[in-house]
C-alpha cells in the first residue's frame, strides 16, 4: 500500500513522457500520489523518486518546499481561509474565529472524526470577493459565518461530494495528449537547428 | 452552445470600455471551443501562420505589449534577448497568480483558455519557441480543470501538436500545475519548480532567462494575461492596439480593486490613462468608499508596492509616473482602506503574507522578514516599545537599503533610489516583507505611537569609590 498503483504508475509514464527531463515530472506526481492516498506517503515518495530519477531524499526535498503536500492524513475536507490583507479588510478574523469555534479545533488540526481540516491560507486570487475560503480548492466567495455553518453542514451531510472531490483530487479533468498529435517532449540535446516553419531565417 | 449572458463571472464588470481580453467573459460558455471558434477565436494564429515569424514578431514589438505580470518589460524586447541560433527554446507561461490584491489570470484562465492557448500558440511561431509549459498555480482547480479541457479540444482540433493546421509549425503545449508556493511567480524559480525542485529564485546574472533558462536553454517566461493580448494583436493588428491607451502604456489592462469600496471589483481599464480616482470613486467601477466613509489609504499594485494616500489618487494608471511618485503598478491590483482601517493591523497582513512566503534562500529575507513580522505583531499587540519601531526600520534597511525614502537614510548616506530596489536580496520578496510596513509607518506613525509601551528609562551611574 502507498506505492502508486499500476492506473496511477501508466498516468505517471504518460506525464513524465511529455517533459524533457524526468525529475520535471515531480510535482505532477506528487499530485498523483497525493490524489491516491489523501496525503503523500514515503513510500509513495520513494517510489516516484525510482520513476524521475532521483532519491526519496531529494523527493522529499521537493515536496516539503509546497504547502498543498501533506505528510499525514489530513481531514477529507481541508478548509482555507484566507487571511492575507484584502480578506483581512472584510472580516477574515471573524471567519477563521467562527471557524475554529464551531468545529471546536484551532486553525492548523483536524477534528477528531476525520472529516475537517482548518488551515490559515494565503492569497487565493480572489481578492474582490473577499472574505473568501477554499474546501480542497474549490472556491467560496463573500463568505459570512451563518454561509460557514451551512457549508460544513452541507458537507457533513455529504450533499456537496459531486461538486467537491475528497482531499487530494487537484483537477478532475486532465490534460491528455493524442498520439497521433503530439509533437514529443523536446530535450536540450535532441535540437540544435531552427525549427523547420522558420525556413532557415533566424527568428529574431 | 448554450448561448446568453452569464450572470456570475464573479467580481467582472465589463462597462463600456474597449475589451481586448475579456471580450467573452459575458458569454456563460466562453470557455468551449465551440464558442471561441464562433467569436473570431484562432484567427489570429491563422493570420500569424501565413506570414514570416520574424514579422509577427515585428509586430508584437511595434505595439509594445508591457508584461503584465508584474515588472512591466515589453514582451517583444523580451523575446529578443534570447541568443541566436541556440535551439531548443521554451515558452513557460507564468500562472502562479498569487501576489495579494491580484486577481486577473484566474479569470483569464477560468473564463477564455483558448484565449491564452491561441497565445502561447502565436508567441511560439514569432520566437521559433520549441515546447511550451503552462504553469498554472496549484491552489486554482477550476483554472486547471478549464485550461486542461481547452488544451484536449484543441490538440483534438488541430490547433496544437504536429503541423498546427496544415502548416510547418509544429508545438506540444504541456499543463503543469503547482503545489502552493508565491515565490515561484519569480521567473527564475518558476523554472527551477518546473525542473522538479524546490522553487528558489537562481542567482543574477544572467538576469533574464532568455540567456539561460529551463535546463540551461533560452527560455521565455510570460505572464497569462500578456499572452492573452496577442490574438487580439494579430486580429487588429499593431496600430489598433496602440490607438488605446497611451504611447509609454498601450492597451488595456486588467485591474482588480479589493477592500473597502462599494463594488469591488475586476475591471479591464484603458491604460495610462485611467486614474485611481476614477477606479475608486468611478460610477463604471468602484463607486466610492463604502460606507461614504473617507479613504485612508491604498496600496496601488499589489502586496509588493508602498501605499499610496488620497494625495495620490490623481495619479494615472501609468508608470512613468506612479515611479516617480514612489510606488510601482505591479500586478494591477488595488487594495482600498478606508478612515476605520486599524492601519498597523492591515500591515502585519502584508508583511506576514512576505514572511510566511520566504523561500529561505537569502538571510536578509529569511531572517529579516520574520524579524518584521514578530515585532509587528508585538506592536499590534500593544506589547511594542519606541526601541521596537527604531528596529523596524533597522531590520528593512537590512534587507533593502534605501529602497523607500526614509529619515534615517540621510544618516546612513543612503539615496533613495527608484524602482527596481536596492536590495540585498536575489528577488523581490524580500522587500516586499518591508514595503508595507515602511508605509504604514511612515504614513501612519500616530497609530503605531499610540500602542506603543512607554518605559521610563532610568539612568544608571556609576558609584565611584
Amino acid at each position: 500500500m502507498a506505492r502508486l498503483t499500476e492506473e496511477n504508475v501508466r498516468l505517471a509514464r504518460e506525464i513524465i513522457g511529455r517533459y524533457p527531463k524526468a525529475r520535471s515530472a515531480t510535482i505532477p506526481l506528487l499530485h498523483l500520489a497525493q490524489e491516491q492516498d489523501g496525503y503523500v506517503t514515503n513510500e509513495a515518495m520513494s517510489h516516484i523518486g525510482e520513476l524521475v530519477g532521483a532519491s526519496s531524499a531529494e523527493v522529499f526535498g521537493t515536496a516539503s518546499f509546497y504547502e498543498m503536500f501533506k505528510f499525514e492524513p489530513v481531514g477529507k475536507y481541508l478548509i482555507n481561509i484566507c487571511g492575507t490583507m484584502s480578506c483581512a479588510l472584510m472580516g477574515a478574523e471573524e471567519l477563521m474565529h467562527h471557524a475554529e469555534e464551531r468545529l471546536g479545533i484551532k486553525m492548523g488540526s483536524t477534528t477528531a472524526d476525520g472529516k475537517f481540516t482548518l488551515e490559515r491560507a494565503e492569497c487565493q486570487a480572489a481578492c474582490t470577493e473577499a472574505p473568501c475560503l477554499q474546501v480542497n480548492y474549490r472556491y467560496r466567495y463573500r463568505v459570512t459565518p451563518d454561509q460557514l455553518d451551512t457549508l460544513i453542514d452541507d458537507l457533513s451531510a455529504g450533499t456537496l461530494s459531486s461538486e467537491i472531490p475528497a482531499h487530494g483530487v487537484v483537477a478532475s479533468v486532465r490534460q491528455h495528449i493524442p498520439a497521433d498529435r503530439g509533437v514529443g517532449a523536446v530535450a536540450p540535446e535532441t535540437v540544435t537547428e531552427n525549427p523547420v516553419w522558420l525556413d532557415g531565417k533566424a527568428a529574431l | 452552445m448554450t448561448g446568453g449572458t452569464w450572470k456570475h463571472a464573479p467580481g467582472f464588470y465589463a462597462g463600456d470600455r474597449p475589451q481586448v481580453v475579456t471580450s467573452r467573459f459575458q458569454y456563460e460558455d466562453s470557455y468551449t471551443l465551440e464558442r471561441y471558434l464562433a467569436t473570431d477565436g484562432y484567427k489570429g494564429l491563422r493570420s500569424a501562420l501565413a506570414r514570416p515569424a520574424n514579422e509577427i514578431h515585428d509586430e508584437v514589438k511595434n505595439a509594445t505589449v508591457l508584461g503584465r505580470g508584474g515588472a512591466g518589460f515589453p514582451a517583444g524586447n523580451k523575446w529578443g534577448l534570447m541568443p541566436q541560433g541556440v535551439w531548443p527554446r521554451y515558452l513557460v507561461v507564468n500562472g502562479d497568480e498569487s501576489e495579494p490584491g491580484t486577481y486577473k489570470d484566474r479569470l483569464l484562465m477560468e473564463r477564455d483558455p483558448h484565449q491564452l492557448i491561441e497565445g502561447c500558440l502565436i508567441a511560439s511561431y514569432a520566437a521559433g519557441l520549441s515546447q511550451c509549459f503552462l504553469y498554472i498555480r496549484g491552489e486554482m482547480a477550476l483554472a486547471q480543470e478549464r485550461v486542461a479541457a481547452a488544451l484536449n479540444e484543441a490538440y483534438a482540433a488541430g490547433y496544437i501538436g504536429k503541423n498546427i493546421l496544415g502548416s510547418k509549425f509544429s508545438l506540444d503545449i504541456v499543463l503543469h500545475w503547482g503545489a502552493g508556493a508565491y515565490v515561484v511567480g519569480e521567473e527564475t524559480a518558476l523554472i527551477e519548480s518546473l525542473e522538479g525542485n524546490r522553487g528558489m529564485p537562481r542567482l543574477k546574472p544572467p538576469y533574464f532567462p532568455a540567456a539561460n533558462g529551463l535546463y540551461g536553454q533560452p527560455t521565455i517566461v510570460n505572464n497569462v494575461e500578456t499572452l492573452a493580448n496577442l490574438p487580439w494583436l494579430l486580429n487588429n493588428g499593431a496600430a489598433a492596439y496602440t490607438a488605446i491607451g497611451t504611447a509609454t502604456s498601450p492597451g488595456t489592462r486588467m485591474v482588480a480593486v479589493s477592500g473597502h469600496v462599494n463594488r469591488p471589483g475586476v475591471f479591464e481599464i484603458i491604460n495610462g490613462i485611467t486614474t485611481f480616482r476614477d477606479l475608486l470613486y468611478g460610477d463604471e467601477f468602484c463607486q466610492g468608499i463604502r460606507n461614504g466613509n473617507d479613504l485612508k489609504a491604498f496600496v496601488p499594485g499589489g502586496g509588493s508596492a508602498p501605499w499610496f494616500t488620497p494625495d495620490q489618487l490623481d495619479l494615472p494608471f501609468e508608470a512613468s509616473q506612479v515611479g516617480p511618485a514612489g510606488s510601482m503598478l505591479g500586478s494591477g491590483a488595488i487594495m482600498v482602506m478606508d478612515s476605520t482601517t486599524d492601519i498597523p493591523r492591515a500591515a502585519l497582513t502584508l508583511t506576514r503574507f512576505y514572511a510566511h512566503e520566504s523561500c529561505g534562500k537569502c538571510t536578509p529575507c529569511r531572517e529579516g522578514g520574520t524579524w518584521l513580522e514578530r515585532i509587528l505583531s508585538r506592536v499590534v499587540d500593544g506589547k511594542g516599545t519606541d526601541a521596537d519601531l527604531d528596529q523596524i526600520f533597522e531590520v528593512g534597511e537590512s534587507i533593502c537599503p534605501g529602497a523607500f525614502p526614509h529619515a534615517s537614510n540621510e544618516k546612513l548616506g543612503i539615496a533613495a533610489v527608484p524602482f527596481p530596489y536596492r536590495m540585498n536580496t536575489i528577488c523581490f520578496v524580500g522587500p516586499s516583507a518591508y514595503a508595507p510596513v515602511h508605509s504604514a509607518l511612515t504614513l501612519f506613525r500616530s497609530e503605531f505611537d499610540a500602542r506603543i509601551v512607554k518605559r521610563t528609562m532610568i539612568k544608571v551611574t556609576a558609584v565611584s569609590e
